[in-house]
């Protein structure tokens, strides 16, 4: 606030030229696009409470109010849907919040610059594969009779795993190739926030004569707390927002009744099938969830710990 | 801080250090591996691959899956439009970005407060799927170029960190002493603004560029015409949905042959896909963490 009250006396002053509507031209470009691509399907939204029909018009379709929220609440298979979504999203994050911070502090206790170097490098690199060039790997190496890790399971003696064709694995293999391809790019921001921590506070527990595991507890995890917490708003908050790109990629006749999620289904009854009004209704349901849980979450950190998003 | 040297560490810490460098060495052979094999694979022999010969270097070297890769005309039309959606898509990206970028550093900007909060909405709250269908339908850009280019002009998240990333590193000075030199808002942003964001306009490309090469979503939504589709598509196709176009292998007799052929091709495909993002990563590498550390900072 202060310096907008000082830039507005120096403006007052009269000395430099106002310009304001060069930036307004600038920025009208992008205004008018996010206007008609942002705002535009938010106005969209109303399909969710109407009767939609392409002849008549979103704006003259007839209101149905929360029929169709109703609907996707109550019926078995959409139930059964937002039960997956929780079970992937919480799976999810379970595994794939904690994974990044040890990764980063492995890579913080190594001395070797040449090794820490090629840990990073390597770590970060499978995140920039495409993800359907990841699940097109997965499903060549993972094949029942030609993939490389049933033959290498053959090798050692064990049964080879029909790993697409079976539902329990369906889950782990999601998260866990998830895992190889994010870990890395993810940990990045807890090493740059170790990379932070006060040398002073390291040199006094050295002193003190604190071993190096310690020093990790003690001095290394509360100083990068503040990163840690807001990581993990943000992974709260997409328990339920399970993007369709990989999933979809993933999914087959055999393992369908635990991969059909919230996104999947809001594709495939809403653009597959047309049907406009429920899809919607599904997929505003998971955006209005995903929202709430981000605020309560936090609202919940600014209480405990002080550190949160806004 | 001065680490002490490995002999001079009590026992405790030795053992604590030796599973550290364990643990990352598994982690590394955990990644490294998969890649190596899909290499090796892909420039080996076609039975070799199906009967798992291959382990870790390539058996009976050959180039016959690469061959087949530009025998195959679908593959080499989507990696033409690919480069096309790459190159394009992301030029408008970074355009569009500094556009909004710019404005919205300048404190000289008496609206950016609100127009900031236009567009931070965004992040947080979007229309979803169908409605971006219908508004995509109703534009007439469904099965054209232009919907793999205009939709996603621009990322709030990216238009946030390049805007952080000048408030932060471009002295306010520079901008008062133009002023007084009679440069315009425009000028400036040409003459300066663009030239000392180099670093992060460097981030940005990778960040637009990998999303543009590695987009499926969008094509699998919008288009339908095969001359059109991107690399991404095409890939689906061959590894996930088991579809090879084997008209130019008709020749090869055995069954066996063609499906040692499929396989080999697929290999080849994600090397040959994967190309232009891995020659992109290390000149960029190095600039990563600073992305990621700008984008952190709240603004």
């Amino acid at each position: 606030m202060a310096k907008k009250t000082k830039h507005a006396s120096a403006a007052g002053g009269g000395r430099i030229k106002n310009y304001n509507w060069q930036f307004w031209l600038i920025i009208a470009l992008p205004m008018i696009y996010a206007f008609i691509f942002a705002y535009i399907p938010m106005g969209g939204i109303i399909i969710a409470f109407k009767d939609y029909s392409i002849r008549k018009g979103i704006l003259g379709s007839d209101w149905v109010g929360f029929k169709y929220f109703i609907q996707f609440l109550t019926s078995k298979s959409s139930v059964l849907v937002i039960k997956n979504t929780l079970a992937l999203g919480i799976y999810t994050m379970i595994v794939s919040f904690p994974i990044p911070i040890l990764l980063a502090i492995g890579i913080n206790e190594v001395r070797n610059k040449f090794f820490k170097k090629t840990v990073q490098m390597v770590t970060y690199a499978p995140y920039f594969i495409s993800i359907v060039v990841l699940v097109g790997m997965m499903m060549q190496m993972m094949d029942l009779r030609t993939g490389i890790i049933n033959v290498l399971l053959q090798k050692i003696g064990m049964d080879p795993v029909n790993f697409f064709g079976d539902v329990k694995l369906f889950r782990s293999l999601y998260v866990w190739s998830g895992i190889w391809q994010t870990a890395g790019y993810s940990s990045i921001i807890y090493v740059a926030a170790l990379s932070g921590v006060s040398q002073e506070l390291q040199e006094a527990a050295v002193v003190d004569g604190a071993t190096r595991l310690q020093r990790i507890m003690h001095v290394d995890i509360p100083s990068i707390l503040p990163t840690v917490i807001i990581m993990l708003i943000f992974s709260c908050s997409n328990v339920v927002s399970i993007g369709m790109d990989k999933i979809y990629l993933m999914q087959n006749t055999i393992n369908a009744p635990v991969s059909e999620v919230i996104s999947t289904f809001v594709y495939k009854v809403g653009i597959v099938n047309a049907n406009f009004g429920f899809s919607t209704a599904a997929g505003l349901f998971q955006s209005v969830v995903s929202f709430l849980m981000l605020v309560i979450v936090n609202t919940i950190c600014r209480k405990i710990s002080d550190t949160s998003l806004w | 801080m001065k680490q002490a040297k490995f002999r001079n560490m009590t026992l405790g810490d030795k053992i604590f250090t030796l599973i550290i460098y364990t643990m990352l060495s598994l982690i590394l052979v955990v990644i490294l591996y998969p890649l190596i094999y899909i290499v090796s694979a892909s420039f080996s022999d076609p039975q070799a691959v199906i009967s798992g010969e291959v382990l870790l270097f390539p058996v009976r070297p050959t180039l016959k899956g690469y061959i087949a890769v530009l025998q195959n005309k679908k593959i080499l039309t989507g990696f033409t439009n690919s480069l096309f959606y790459l190159v394009v898509g992301t030029i408008i990206n970074l355009v569009m970005t500094m556009l909004c970028a710019y404005p919205l550093s300048r404190r000289e900007f008496t609206a950016r407060g609100w127009i900031s909060k236009f567009f931070v909405f965004t992040m947080y709250f979007s229309g979803g799927m169908v409605p971006a269908y219908i508004l995509v339908n109703r534009l007439h850009m469904i099965n054209t170029r232009w919907v793999m280019l205009i939709p996603m002009a621009m990322s709030t998240y990216n238009m946030i960190i390049c805007r952080t990333y000048i408030v932060n590193t471009i002295p306010d000075e520079l901008y008062e002493a133009s002023q007084i030199d009679g440069c315009t808002p425009f000028k400036y942003m040409m003459r300066v603004v663009v030239p000392l964001s180099k670093p992060i306009l460097a981030v940005l490309t990778l960040y637009y560029g990998v999303g543009r090469w590695n987009d499926y979503y969008t094509a699998m939504m919008y288009l339908n015409d095969d001359r059109l589709m991107p690399i991404t598509m095409v890939m689906r196709e061959i590894l996930i949905m088991g579809k090879v176009d084997m008209t130019k292998v008709q020749d090869a007799t055995a069954a066996a042959k063609l499906q040692g052929m499929s396989e080999l091709l697929k290999y080849s495909t994600i090397v040959v896909a994967c190309v232009p993002v891995m020659l992109l990563y290390p000149l960029i590498q190095k600039h990563l963490v600073k992305g990621v550390m700008v984008g952190s900072v709240k603004g």
